[in-house]
């Protein structure tokens, strides 16, 4: 950190509000407007999940939870609103969502935070589905199969904002992410986000300079419950209707802040439209993200920066070229394969076996095209072993004008 | 007392499956500190190749064949994806195998389909074994049972009398000694993680039939097999299998108990307002709660005892 | 930073979308298909289609309506709420105005919903939804909307009917009721209960037990519970695998009780139950394959024979059904504009393979005749069809006639001016 006032960071954050500002005025339909704010509410509670995962290291297959309850219990406010039993502006429902989701986190980060590692991760799944089993018992509290609905046009309106069309709601759903974003990034940098990050890198270290990893863990997950009770408020407001069931055991949730909260709202509402398989390749992504870059993309990018620093990076980039080329070959033999197998299994009998596939039409019945893919394939695998020889090669030089450079 | 008789058999039957479940998956933990996500998967592969084999060969050999099956592709598992993965870290293991489960369970969609397959009970062991007066004990919950115990008092052996077994007990408390007197650690990593799924494999054989083989049963038993594995205790065989029997125990006794807290209100004499928005809570029995239970008792263990039952370690 | 960067990522994605946009092409009549596609309740989602396919089909042989032809749009919701609103934008954005889904009570409410708000503030945009089986009551009670439509039975009519069918059964001296716990089901035990009070105050209820949905795998203890009660009928709208698990532990232990289900039939459920369900376990629907007639015989064929490899049979009557009531409204006002087509769907009637069915205008609910059939083996003539190629259908025990299943209605909803 440079003492200098941190104009760079200015910049950052300006150009992202100005990105935010205009995206709906660039995209004007209303399903990419919903889907631009379905977008900041998923970068709200990606974000509250990475302060666990990625600030603390704890893995939580419970973080739904808190979104869901403080969904909740705003859904409730609102309509407590709408009744006039409760004076509160709407524009700040999401701290009511907040407030539920911190005293959740607080009440169950009690009993989890004891743990770390996988039987933290053990245990949160079992609150999940012990918090999923209830709601379905109390009808009363979480409306039952039909969820709870609710009107966001309430109260008088400001200035002429009522919430009533979805332009409203994205710029109420922009500021609050652009809040939550700036707020957790100055978390980062408070003393208890450095602990944090020493609890998950070591937590006997963080002990040993006198700070209990259990407290810096209880710490972290009630305030993450808050941010998750945002992102759930927002989430009444923009949908009106709120079902418990939809967010607790919801992959998309739990994928999210792993591979970008954008790239899985994109993936779930825009793929698939246009393939079945969506949830295969879903899967197939996450499994290679994790296998060869389980820090997440912004990893790959952190990873890379010794070799630009070094003026090496040239060096990779031939071998990555052909790895790409390869890699590309590997996916088209791969998803010609996969959507044939679909295509045969779901859709043969409507349609028939013939299908157009990357603007060719083939017919499924027969050897010929799975021959190809198959082919392909292999090809694309092969090529793939052969150039991995040359990324390593290229990585052995950077390596060496790392170490030269640090003067090893 | 007919009641009872039955339920505590019918509470057995059930707490032995879910000791097979739950051992592979405390041996894995125990050895490599990993907690394998993907576990309930094979069990679900179990039953699904076990189905497949007997629509060619009939159901005896796909006892034997279904669970080698899985043991390989367990130890594929282990040597290419979790060994990749290691150098990452725990959470990244347990992400593997998280990626890993969703992946078996979309490609179990595309081979067999979403709707459950009719792998039904072997015609020789579909009658009756005998009655508790009226009830009649089907035979194939004897014969779950026998193969329960079989595989149980087989795993006692390797893992006492065997020197694989002993090899195995140094390694979970002392690898990197085992490491150092010359024995291969990776490898034996390897036979734990494919033995662990070949007796998730087998539960999957037996249970696939007696219940309902379908692209959702390993999602439905694998949480409560979590909770049965952080109840006994991480890494606790001993502790899993009383937890194991306790849990299937509190889950088929508790069907039978009508008592909600309204009516320990009404014995102790509290009067209850109805029209509260409490009264849902009051008015839920402990048997309607029944699947909820072992998730409570979880919690509570971890309040008392957050090591489990018989855990030696902590988080 | 790395926010930054997902924003640009966003532009990227929302520019991909862009090619959807408004195609509101000359002489076809575009009916969404809204259901999950994908996913664990993807096979049932499939079923539909086809049905939808079906008799989309037929209309278009037959030249199809005021000379367009139908087509079948399907979209993804994942069988999710915050889904189907979400593709519900989209379809509006595709200028299509019709749309089509049944399969559970949620996605129908959050639909119905959103469809209301919608219709409310762009009227010229106006959607019409037709459900094919969403049967939670609220659809067509207090939360009814003028431009749904149901054409299936909803849980308390059916429930009327299968009392009125139990009621007649003088071998029926206690009843036990085994439910799953959610809206669902505990407003199926709530109905029996109260009916079952009111049509035989003689019958004693000898259990009322809720379980969660989904998560019960060994169902013995409840049949031991069961038998322990002394019943003689069981009465569950249990679905999928609870209702397939709860059949097979009863037969296990020898339990000769009836079992009186709505969903024994569904897809995936009666190759589980197998030999178990013979000759006890019976169904409550609108249709079933065997309730004779050679409209019926012809329409299970001709499904058959354009699906021959999917194990499913000819079902959905009430698809079927509200794509002839569609196109009778749309003909009769010579257009395919919702807010001309819908008031004239109310009163319409019809002679279908099942009797005559006709759409109530005080609530917009389909009146039709509702069947209780008993899972029996095939033996080509009174079952003469069996499902899913399992060797077992259903042979029908009673058929309540239509009038006999209308429910008093608290629907209030507001018509359109004009």
């Amino acid at each position: 950190m440079s003492a200098m006032f941190p104009w760079r960071r200015l910049l950052v954050w300006s150009a992202m509000a100005a990105v935010m500002i205009v995206a709906p005025l660039v995209f004007t339909q209303g399903f990419a407007v919903s889907m631009l704010s379905q977008m900041g509410i998923a970068i709200i509670f990606a974000l509250s999940y990475n302060m666990l995962l990625g600030q603390t290291g704890m893995l939580s297959f419970g973080h739904a939870v808190y979104f869901g309850l403080g969904a909740f219990f705003a859904a409730h406010a609102l309509n407590a609103i709408g009744a006039n039993t409760l004076g509160w502006p709407v524009s700040l429902l999401p701290l009511i969502g907040g407030a539920a989701g911190l005293v959740f986190g607080v009440i169950f980060g009690y009993i989890t935070t004891k743990h770390s590692g996988t039987p933290f991760a053990m245990i949160s799944l079992g609150i999940a589905e012990m918090v999923a089993a209830c709601s379905l018992m109390f009808p009363s509290f979480f409306g039952g199969e039909g969820g709870i609905s609710t009107d966001r046009v309430v109260g008088n309106p400001v200035m002429g904002v009522d919430f009533g069309p979805s332009i409203q709601v994205y710029y109420l759903i922009a500021a609050w992410c652009f809040v939550c974003m700036i707020a957790m990034f100055a978390l980062t940098q408070t003393p208890l986000g450095r602990m944090a990050n020493a609890v998950r890198d070591n937590p006997e270290r963080a002990r040993f300079v006198g700070y209990n990893p259990t407290r810096v863990r209880f710490f972290m997950l009630s305030l993450a419950g808050f941010f998750a009770g945002i992102a759930g408020a927002l989430e009444v407001i923009n949908f009106g209707n709120v079902l418990l069931m939809a967010f607790i055991g919801g992959i998309g949730h739990f994928y999210g802040p792993i591979i970008g909260a954008v790239l899985v709202t994109f993936l779930q509402s825009a793929l698939s439209n246009y393939t079945q398989a969506w949830l295969l390749y879903f899967g197939l992504f996450f499994l290679v993200m994790i296998l060869f870059a389980p820090g997440g993309i912004a990893s790959l990018l952190t990873l890379h920066k010794p070799a630009v620093q070094t003026r090496t990076f040239g060096r990779l980039l031939l071998p990555y070229a052909g790895a790409a080329a390869a890699a590309a070959i590997l996916m088209l033999g791969l998803v010609a394969l996969v959507e044939m197998l679909y295509h045969l299994e779901t859709k043969a009998e409507q349609v028939g076996t013939v299908m157009s596939l990357f603007g060719r039409q083939m017919d499924t019945a027969t050897a010929q095209p799975w021959i190809v893919a198959a082919g392909i394939l292999l090809v694309g695998g092969v090529l793939l072993v052969f150039v991995a020889r040359f990324v390593r090669a290229g990585w052995g030089h950077v390596t060496v004008a790392v170490n030269r450079a640090k003067g090893i | 007392m007919e009641f009872f008789l039955v339920t505590l058999l019918n509470s057995l039957s059930y707490g032995l499956l879910l000791f097979m479940l739950s051992s592979g998956l405390t041996l894995i933990f125990s050895m490599m500190g990993v907690l394998n996500f993907a576990h309930a998967s094979f069990y679900m592969l179990g039953a699904y190749f076990a189905y497949q084999t007997s629509t060619y060969v009939g159901f005896w050999p796909a006892l034997v064949i279904a669970p080698l099956v899985v043991a390989g592709l367990g130890a594929l598992t282990e040597r290419y994806g979790l060994r990749t993965v290691h150098k990452y870290g725990h959470v990244a293991e347990l992400l593997f195998t998280f990626g890993l489960a969703y992946i078996i369970e979309e490609v179990v969609h595309l081979i067999w389909g979403r709707a459950p397959v009719p792998y039904r009970i072997p015609e020789i062991l579909d009658f009756s074994a005998f009655s508790i007066f009226s009830t009649q004990y089907p035979a194939y919950r004897v014969f779950m049972m026998l193969i329960s115990v079989a595989m149980l008092v087989a795993l006692y052996l390797v893992l006492t009398r065997t020197r694989i077994g002993m090899i195995i007990q140094a390694s979970l408390s002392h690898p990197d000694m085992v490491q150092a007197l010359g024995h291969n650690v990776p490898t034996v990593f390897m036979l734990v993680f494919a033995g662990g799924a070949a007796l998730a494999g087998l539960a999957g054989v037996i249970g696939g039939n007696a219940f309902v083989t379908e692209p959702g049963m390993a999602v439905s038993v694998g949480t409560i097999v979590f909770v049965v594995v952080v109840f006994g205790g991480m890494g606790s065989l001993a502790g899993a299998f009383i937890a194991s029997l306790i849990i299937g125990a509190v889950q088929t006794f508790s069907v039978a108990f009508d008592y909600s807290l309204l009516s320990l209100f009404g014995t102790i004499g509290i009067k209850v307002n109805t029209e509260s928005g409490w009264m849902e809570l009051w008015k839920v029995t402990i048997a309607q709660a029944a699947p909820v239970l072992p998730y409570l008792l979880m919690v509570a263990m971890l309040i008392v005892r957050p090591k489990g039952l018989m855990g030696t370690r902590e988080g | 930073m790395v926010k930054s960067r997902l924003r640009a990522a966003l532009i990227g994605t929302v520019a991909a979308l862009a090619f959807a946009g408004p195609a509101a092409a000359q002489g076809v009549v575009k009916i969404a298909y809204l259901e999950g596609l994908s996913g664990p309740f993807g096979n049932v989602g499939e079923v539909g289609l086809r049905h939808l396919q079906f008799a989309a089909e037929r209309i278009n042989e037959k030249g199809g309506v005021l000379g367009q032809k139908i087509e079948v749009v399907p979209f993804d919701t994942k069988t999710s709420p915050q889904e189907a609103q979400l593709v519900f934008k989209q379809l509006v954005d595709q200028g299509i105005r019709y749309m089509m889904q049944g399969n559970g009570s949620a996605v129908a409410l959050a639909l119905s919903e959103a469809m209301g708000k919608h219709n409310a503030r762009n009227p010229e945009q106006t959607v019409l939804y037709m459900n094919y089986g969403a049967v939670d009551p609220a659809l067509t009670n207090d939360k009814c909307n003028f431009y749904h439509f149901r054409f299936d039975a909803d849980v308390d009519m059916k429930m009327q009917a299968l009392t009125n069918y139990m009621a007649a059964q003088k071998s029926i001296n206690k009843v036990y009721l085994i439910n799953q716990d959610y809206s669902f089901g505990q407003s199926v035990a709530k109905a029996a209960r109260a009916m079952l009070n009111q049509k035989r105050p003689d019958v004693q209820i000898v259990g009322d037990d809720l379980h969660p949905l989904g998560k019960v795998k060994d169902f013995a203890p409840y049949v031991a519970k069961i038998k322990a009660s002394g019943a003689d009928a069981v009465v569950t709208g249990n679905w999928g695998n609870d209702v397939a698990l709860l059949i097979k532990a009863a037969k296990d232990a020898g339990l000769t009780a009836d079992f009186y289900t709505y969903y024994a039939g569904g897809l995936g459920t009666p190759p589980v139950i197998g030999e178990a369900g013979v000759g006890h376990l019976k169904q409550v629907t609108v249709f079933h394959s065997n309730i004779g007639g050679s409209g019926t015989v012809a329409n299970v064929e001709a499904y058959r024979k354009r699906f021959p490899d999917s194990k499913d049979d000819f079902y959905w009557t009430s698809i079927i059904n509200a794509m002839t009531m569609l196109t009778m409204a749309m003909e009769k006002v010579k257009s395919t504009d919702p807010v001309k087509v819908a008031p004239a769907l109310e009163g319409i009637k019809i002679d279908t393979i099942t009797g005559e069915v006709t759409m109530r205008a005080d609530n917009h609910q389909a009146v039709q005749p509702i069947f209780v059939s008993t899972f029996s083996k095939a033996n080509g003539k009174d079952v003469k069809f069996d499902v899913e190629r399992t060797g077992f259908g259903f042979r029908t025990d009673a058929r309540i006639e239509a009038k006999d299943t209308a429910l008093p209605t608290t629907c209030k909803f507001q018509r359109p001016k004009g």
